[in-house]
């Protein structure tokens, strides 16, 4: 299970870098979109996934059971995905705003201040 | 311990504040002050303490670390604080008649206190995953705050900014993620602990790289800087100055906390690339500013180069040269805002940062010229200016490791950033302003005031203090570099408290 996600996450990764180097914005909006769930997802796997067995104690002895799942990586992710999640909309509303701005979808086109005055 | 604490509080209260005094721009501008002058106050507290107690450690809600939340300041963190302060100060008070009210009806002094927060947590987080939540927290705020003017400029360097950052965070995630996943923790104490146990280096190479790349995008050093001088010189001045003194020092604050406490024991893994990158970033960013003639752009392209030499002095590695890099950081802090301050000062007299369509203020305004060319020859490192010992103690270092090529190459930038700094002095306050006759005051009629130029005066003062007895500072940054290049007692501290 792990080896697959592996493989999907060098995928994100992959569709991602390529979609930012791509000119168009949309494109860029994906591509921030692609990476940020790629790094969420190996946030995710990187304690080793295991199924069906939480974290929850024994009500009578007190401890977790035995080769239970990480819990931190899970509680590290839901913070990863909000923090995520208002970068992408923020991304897309300044987006938005600059296409407005400079009338022109092509990331090229962005170079007004990059010129030598 | 409430001190540590009140570094985060005290920018978190004043925001709220100010964002639900938004209609009232009056209550925001004294609040935001108020706020600001509150948290120096705390963080000279919190910078005497730890003088004289070593480290300050806070478990978050009672849970012992590695387990909990991890927050720490030691000497180095809380002299970064205490900066922050001042230079929020400065900031908080130039901004007062130089935003204008429509902007701060759209909360600017919520995001100002929002980012000066994010900026504190960075500098105590003891935990990495919570380093990665304050630096989101610093980065949001100055998004908005870089493009909230709404101008084309501000939009076009605003997303330049925005993917390259955004890219960078998730290199760092990455990084956390790695590291969480070979080890199985994220205490910063801890994770240094469990390295220092193993002898495989490369089990450790690919996150560290991860991370030098994450740190090096915010710290702006080559081949990462391209968003810097592409957005920096858009916004309202006061907020140009307020992240060209601090945000791209946190990115290197990261880099010396991260490689003197992480990577302590395979530290010649990394050295041979901070070396190349220390004299790469100060050599592009010095030649980038040369072909400028913008005045912000100039001090935008220093940033770069500068902060080359603090990532010099955190790649010789030695005592003395982190204590140089230390020294380097806090002086340049204070002279880079001032600088930013004060290129708003010649645009308020000048209506523009054109050097080629300035002139002449040397004659017509010779309090500015005096006050540009403190902290400009500072910058330059001009003795007896803080930046010529900030400069000395970095290269004395280089020489004692003999890297003797990256001496070279800090001498030589030293002299081309002498340069830049004349070629703003010659056109802007020595030329004469062209097509008008030389008798009569250009600009007249325009005053510049009081609570603009005194944050300027008072970090020019500084500048000026921390050159003529330099030595409290440089104790400070000895201290500060000791206890850096002793994990083990940081280690301890956190891990193992006494009862």
């Amino acid at each position: 299970m792990e080896l697959l996600i592996s493989i999907l996450i060098g995928t994100l990764f992959a569709a991602g870098i390529y979609c930012l180097l791509r000119r168009t914005i949309m494109k860029v909006i994906v591509g921030i979109m692609l990476l940020s769930q790629a790094a969420n997802l190996l946030v995710f796997t990187s304690a080793g996934l295991t199924a069906s067995i939480p974290i929850f104690a024994n009500s009578k002895t007190g401890t977790a059971p035995l080769g239970h799942a990480d819990p931190i990586p899970q509680a590290l992710v839901l913070t990863a995905i909000v923090i995520g999640f208002g970068l992408v909309i923020f991304s897309i509303a300044l987006l938005l705003k600059a296409y407005r701005a400079v009338k022109c979808d092509d990331i090229n086109s962005f170079n007004k201040t990059d010129r030598i005055s | 311990m409430i001190l540590l604490l009140a570094s985060i509080i005290i920018p978190f209260v004043t925001a709220l504040v100010c964002l639900g005094n938004g209609s009232r721009p009056a209550v925001s501008r004294i609040v935001g002050v108020a706020g600001a002058a509150l948290l120096l106050i705390s963080s000279i507290l919190l910078l005497k303490e730890t003088l004289a107690s070593g480290y300050i450690v806070m478990q978050a809600g009672q849970w012992a670390a590695p387990f909990g939340i991890t927050l720490i300041a030691d000497v180095f963190s809380a002299s970064m604080v205490c900066i922050t302060g001042v230079v929020a100060l400065a900031c908080a008070v130039y901004s007062l008649r130089e935003v204008p009210e429509q902007l701060i009806r759209k909360h600017y002094f919520a995001l100002f206190h929002f980012l000066i927060m994010g900026v504190n947590g960075a500098f105590i987080a003891g935990d990495l995953f919570n380093l990665y939540v304050w630096f989101e927290i610093m980065l949001l705020s100055s998004f908005v705050l870089l493009t909230m003017g709404g101008q084309r400029d501000q939009l076009e360097g605003g997303v330049k900014y925005l993917v390259i950052n955004l890219f960078s965070s998730i290199l760092f995630l990455s990084g956390i993620g790695l590291i969480y996943g070979k080890i199985g923790t994220l205490n910063m104490a801890d994770i240094a602990f469990q390295l220092s146990q193993t002898e495989d280096a490369f089990l450790i190479n690919s996150s560290a790289m991860l991370l030098l790349a994450a740190f090096g995008v915010k710290a702006a050093i080559f081949p990462f800087f391209f968003w810097l001088p592409a957005s920096y010189h858009t916004p309202n001045v006061a907020i140009s100055a307020l992240f060209a003194g601090l945000l791209t020092k946190v990115g290197v604050y990261a880099l010396i906390r991260a490689y003197t406490l992480f990577f302590h024991t395979q530290f010649d893994v990394v050295q041979d690339i901070l070396l190349f990158l220390a004299g790469a970033t100060m050599v592009t960013g010095v030649l980038g500013a040369a072909v400028q003639y913008e005045i912000r752009k100039i001090l935008s392209f220093h940033i770069v180069s500068q902060i080359g030499y603090m990532v010099m002095g955190l790649a010789i590695g030695s005592s003395l040269a982190i204590a140089g890099a230390i020294f380097y950081t806090i002086h340049h802090i204070i002279v880079k805002a001032n600088l930013f301050l004060i290129a708003g000062l010649v645009i308020r007299k000048c209506g523009t940062a054109d050097l080629k369509k300035i002139g002449g203020l040397y004659k017509w305004a010779p309090g500015l010229s005096l006050l540009f060319f403190i902290p400009a020859f500072s910058l330059g490192g001009i003795p007896p200016l803080s930046g010529f010992w900030a400069k000395f103690t970095v290269i004395r270092a280089g020489l004692e490791g003999q890297h003797y090529l990256l001496v070279t190459v800090a001498l030589l930038v030293g002299v081309l950033t002498l340069f830049s700094m004349t070629k703003i002095w010659a056109e802007a306050f020595w030329k004469n302003k062209e097509q008008t006759d030389s008798e009569t005051d250009p600009y007249a009629g325009k005053k510049l005031p009081f609570s603009m130029t005194a944050p300027c005066i008072a970090l020019a003062l500084m500048t000026v203090a921390l050159g003529l007895f330099s030595n409290p500072l440089f104790v400070l940054a000895q201290t500060a570099s000791d206890q850096l290049l002793d994990p083990a007692t940081y280690i301890e501290t956190v891990l193992n408290p006494e009862p």
